[in-house]
């Protein structure tokens, strides 16, 4: 292969790990079912934003000689009981759960990532106050808490914004200080320790992008979660507060007709679904995507 | 006598252990045990002994990588291990590392560039634009292909990827470095050439080396003088070729009889020793090499021997060698 | 190994404690009391004197960290007092009364998830990247994706409304009140068992002991017999605090909605009625209850596997 004698070493190609954008985005294509996903985001997200234009009704606005009707032509989706459009209901509708989701994930990265972080490379008494709050959240069931500070707080989008925050963001905390605890332990890090690197560096220069992809991994799988824990929380009348519309509250609010008018339940509850579905096979496909070696 | 450029003196490290059933006992594993040594200038100082002896930890303490748990490192006559701050930082520069794992010791983010760009940054030295042409003058020297710098290490082989650690640690024009086994996960092959080139780079620059590995051959090969390690102690240092051809203490010469000799006209006498290397939680007391010797005697389970010098340059920690 | 039992259960107390205080505080924060909530009739709000009446009775004037002490005092004796709403009964006479309700969910729960979930995981296992491997990846992801509640009012519609097979709610009259309740309540542990027992079989199956049984000449039977089922399917208990805090979460929905009058039933209606006892004592209820599930797992997994210790070193 080489001449013993020669430093100049030929090279030998290696499948490559990268981390640039590019080659991230053309591992993500390859895998149709989260393009598929992607593309039915995207598509809501494009219904939430233009929901104004888009809905052929106010959500709020209320026509009683319509109520309780199934599909029609004027109401294509059927029309609950205060005479609500409920196609319309369900465009604004993806507001919420959007606004909920996402803005929850990005509160609880904002929150946790520093949390976890100076905990793992700090240590010592710091570290051990951060991880027994940690144990004491996490002792009680998760939803269990949402509720408790749903009650305390009273319903409304920033409450819940609020509560998912108190509350979630102990998981990204903990992700980070375990990934920050092995890269302590690393000879990269400690290379870096020897030519001087102090704290801050190591930090800016191996941390943030040694742990990007777990974080990013998690935020994604995280947005079905917020959405679940909203669709419960207003299902059980602690979430959103009617006349916003929500699909779990819209679920909650008709559980009652169920025999009478269910056209009411299936549409919210199918929307509800789907876009958790959708969600979750795009987290998937990012977690594939960006690092190809981790299997589940 | 000029001063050594490094010099250790009782230098010590050791780590609490908790064991028991109500984790009661905390005990202490001593990985680095009163080791005083030096290294002169441009000169190559090999350390040897088995695995778990302490000389891995020995590099990394004397590099404060571990903190000393006490005694002093001297690199021309300043003890390093009292510095802190930006003086600390600052003469961090004269000393780095090699490490075992060519590719874990390269951070899997960055780009080759990237790596070796690092101590500059740290340090503040030279202008963007110079630090670039310095990346190549460095990638040049250790014989790595010029557009490896947009690269990440996992494109590279295992040697190239050691020849990139080699790249980082020579930016900060440092005296003295620590090479800790940077040929024991190499082919063979490639091990040839990578102690070839840390031998040109070393009379090149005018560099001091320690070198640490457990095969005696390879460190033979690479040092002026060599060091034996058991147990965290350091127990025969001298010339290469006395270690080799006549060494003094016990422990060394049944190391020595241990290698391999290809010419089989040559008649050795194999010296074995019985039991294995007790854990280094549990160490013996006196001399912790007297359950497996051959010459111990009553007073060796008590007195832990000091370092005699039995030939010029030429040091035993034994009471009767 | 003794040390670390005794501190797992001092850090139990500690959270109980903690818990306890925060729910407490929490409870106390919100504006208006439990009584606002009640009313004589349809058109009458409780009086505002029978009102202070009532909060003077129930030690509801006094200062705040008094009333928590007493709480505590109490809740040691495992006396929490009576209920708000559900006036004349004690909160334990309630837990005793509707207990047996949630723990037959969850136990008719438990019993199909592990047929399912396991079920369908071992099959995964055993004819990897075949229709059966694909087809437990697509229940986990339908597990995964729709939320129980949204499954258990899809189930009411398509099974009681549209085709009238099984009733809607109820429980305790005919086993057919049992399908849907545990099929909606299942979806959380069907998916953790079916993830859980597909990827732990499989490692156990590539690894380097069943590699060699089989190279011994051990019939694949055997082999399965002998070493994979045992060695896969002991990690399990790793999961059994994860499935019990998902139960737990489960049943306020489940039972909710199929009017089971079980404690999370029960715990709904006092969260809409600010039923402080309630509330309080369910919650530390459910707290200690998967606590204690993480502990007794920590320790069997322990027992079981001689790998695991609880001895720290440094």
């Amino acid at each position: 292969m080489t001449s013993t004698d020669n430093n100049k070493v030929a090279k030998i190609p290696k499948p490559k790990m990268s981390s640039s954008l590019e080659k991230i985005w053309s591992r993500f294509q390859r895998n149709k079912i989260a393009m598929v996903a992607l593309g039915f985001i995207i598509f809501e997200v494009l219904m939430a934003v233009f929901a104004p234009f888009i809905a052929p009704y106010d959500p709020l606005y209320t026509d009683y000689a319509a109520a309780y009707q199934g599909p029609t032509k004027a109401h294509w989706l059927g029309a609950d009981d205060l005479g609500r459009d409920v196609l319309s209901r369900i465009i604004y509708g993806a507001r919420v759960s959007y606004a909920v989701g996402v803005l929850s994930q990005i509160f609880v990265v904002i929150i946790g990532l520093p949390i976890g972080a100076i905990t793992g490379l700090v240590g010592g008494k710091l570290d051990y106050i951060i991880m027994r709050i940690i144990d004491i959240l996490s002792s009680v069931p998760g939803l269990l808490l949402y509720i408790l500070l749903m009650v305390a707080l009273g319903a409304g989008l920033f409450n819940m914004l609020l509560a998912m925050s108190i509350t979630g963001w102990i998981g990204i905390a903990r992700l980070v200080r375990g990934q920050v605890l092995s890269i302590k332990q690393t000879d990269y890090v400690r290379a870096a320790r020897a030519m001087g690197g102090n704290t801050k560096h190591i930090f800016f220069t191996h941390l943030i992008r040694n742990t990007s992809t777990p974080v990013i991994v998690s935020m994604a799988l995280g947005v079905p979660g917020a959405m679940f824990a909203e669709a419960g929380l207003s299902f059980l009348g602690l979430g959103i507060a009617p006349p916003t519309a929500s699909w779990g509250q819209m679920i909650g609010l008709y559980q009652g007709l169920l025999r009478t008018s269910p056209h009411l339940l299936i549409f919210p509850a199918v929307v509800l679904a789907v876009t958790m579905l959708a969600w979750t096979l795009l987290g998937d496909g990012v977690r594939d995507a960006l690092d190809p070696n981790i299997r589940s | 006598m000029p001063e050594p450029l490094l010099r250790t003196e009782n230098l010590v490290k050791s780590f609490p252990v908790r064991k028991g059933f109500f984790a009661q006992k905390k005990l202490r594993l001593l990985a680095v045990d009163r080791v005083s040594l030096q290294i002169n200038e441009g000169e190559t100082l090999g350390m040897v002994g088995e695995s778990g002896c302490g000389k891995t930890t020995l590099g990394l303490t004397i590099m404060r990588l571990y903190e000393p748990t006490s005694g002093a490192v001297y690199i021309s006559g300043k003890n390093f291990a009292n510095l802190s701050g930006s003086e600390l930082t600052a003469t961090r520069r004269q000393l780095q590392m090699i490490f075992q794992d060519p590719f874990a010791s390269l951070d899997p983010r960055l780009t080759v560039d990237e790596i070796i760009r690092e101590p500059m940054n740290i340090h503040g030295l030279y202008t963007p634009k110079e630090r670039g042409e310095e990346v190549q003058r460095l990638l040049e020297i250790t014989g790595l292909p010029a557009d490896s710098a947009q690269r990440f290490p996992s494109e590279f082989s295992g040697g190239q990827q050691q020849r990139i650690g080699i790249a980082r640690a020579l930016a900060l024009n440092p005296k003295i470095l620590i090479c800790d086994e940077p040929v024991s996960a190499l082919d063979v092959s490639v091990q040839a050439q990578i102690l070839n080139l840390l031998r040109e780079l070393q009379s090149q620059y005018q560099l001091t080396y320690m070198f640490i590995s457990h095969n005696i051959a390879v460190t033979a090969f690479m040092s002026q003088r060599i060091g034996v390690m058991y147990l965290g102690k350091l127990v025969e240092i001298g010339p290469s070729k006395t270690i080799v051809s006549k060494p003094l203490h016990p422990y060394t010469q049944a190391l020595i009889s241990a290698v391999p000799e290809p010419d089989p006209d040559i008649k050795r006498k194999r010296r074995s020793l019985t039991g294995d290397v007790p854990s280094p939680i549990d160490r013996p007391t006196g001399c912790p090499f007297h359950p497996r010797c051959p010459i111990a005697r009553d007073n060796c389970k008590v007195e832990d021997p000091e370092q005699r010098e039995l030939a010029p340059g030429h040091f035993v920690s034994c009471h009767y060698a | 190994m003794g040390r670390y039992i005794l501190m797992r259960l001092a850090g139990l107390v500690g959270v109980l404690l903690a818990v306890s205080f925060i729910t407490f505080m929490l409870m106390k924060a919100v504006p208006g009391g439990p009584f606002d909530m009640m009313a004589v009739n349809a058109s009458q709000m409780i009086p505002e004197e029978v009102k202070q009446i009532l909060n003077k009775k129930f030690g509801l004037d006094r200062p705040v960290m008094e009333q928590y002490i007493k709480f505590l005092g109490n809740a040691v004796k495992l006396d929490f007092g009576y209920s708000f709403y559900y006036t004349g009964r004690t909160i334990v006479q309630i837990f005793r009364d509707q207990w047996k309700y949630s723990i037959q969910l969850g136990l008719l729960t438990i019993t199909y998830s592990i047929i399912v979930g396991m079920g369908l995981g071992l099959l995964a296992a055993i004819k990897q990247n075949t229709f059966w491997d694909h087809f437990g990846t697509g229940v986990s992801l339908f597990c995964l994706a729709m939320p129980s509640f949204v499954f258990a009012v899809l189930l009411q519609i398509i099974f009681s409304v549209k085709l009238g097979w099984l009733p809607t709610s109820g429980w305790g009259d005919s086993p057919s009140q049992w399908i849907m309740p545990v099929l909606a309540n299942s979806l959380g542990p069907v998916l953790i068992l079916q993830r859980f027992t597909r990827s732990s079989m499989a490692d156990v199956m590539r690894s380097n002991y069943v590699r060699t049984a089989r190279a011994k000449g051990m019939s694949e039977r055997r082999v399965m017999l002998v070493h994979v089922f045992k060695n896969a399917l002991t990690p399990i208990i790793t999961v059994g605090g994860p499935m019990l805090a998902g139960l737990v979460t489960g049943s306020f929905f489940v039972e909710s909605i199929f009017r089971i009058p079980g404690v999370g039933y029960f715990m709904v209606s006092g969260i809409a009625n600010r039923d402080y006892p309630l509330i309080m004592a369910t919650t530390l209820l459910w707290t200690a209850l998967i606590s204690i599930t993480f502990l007794i797992s920590d320790l069997l997994y322990a027992a079981v596997d001689p790998r695991v210790t609880y001895v720290k070193e440094k």
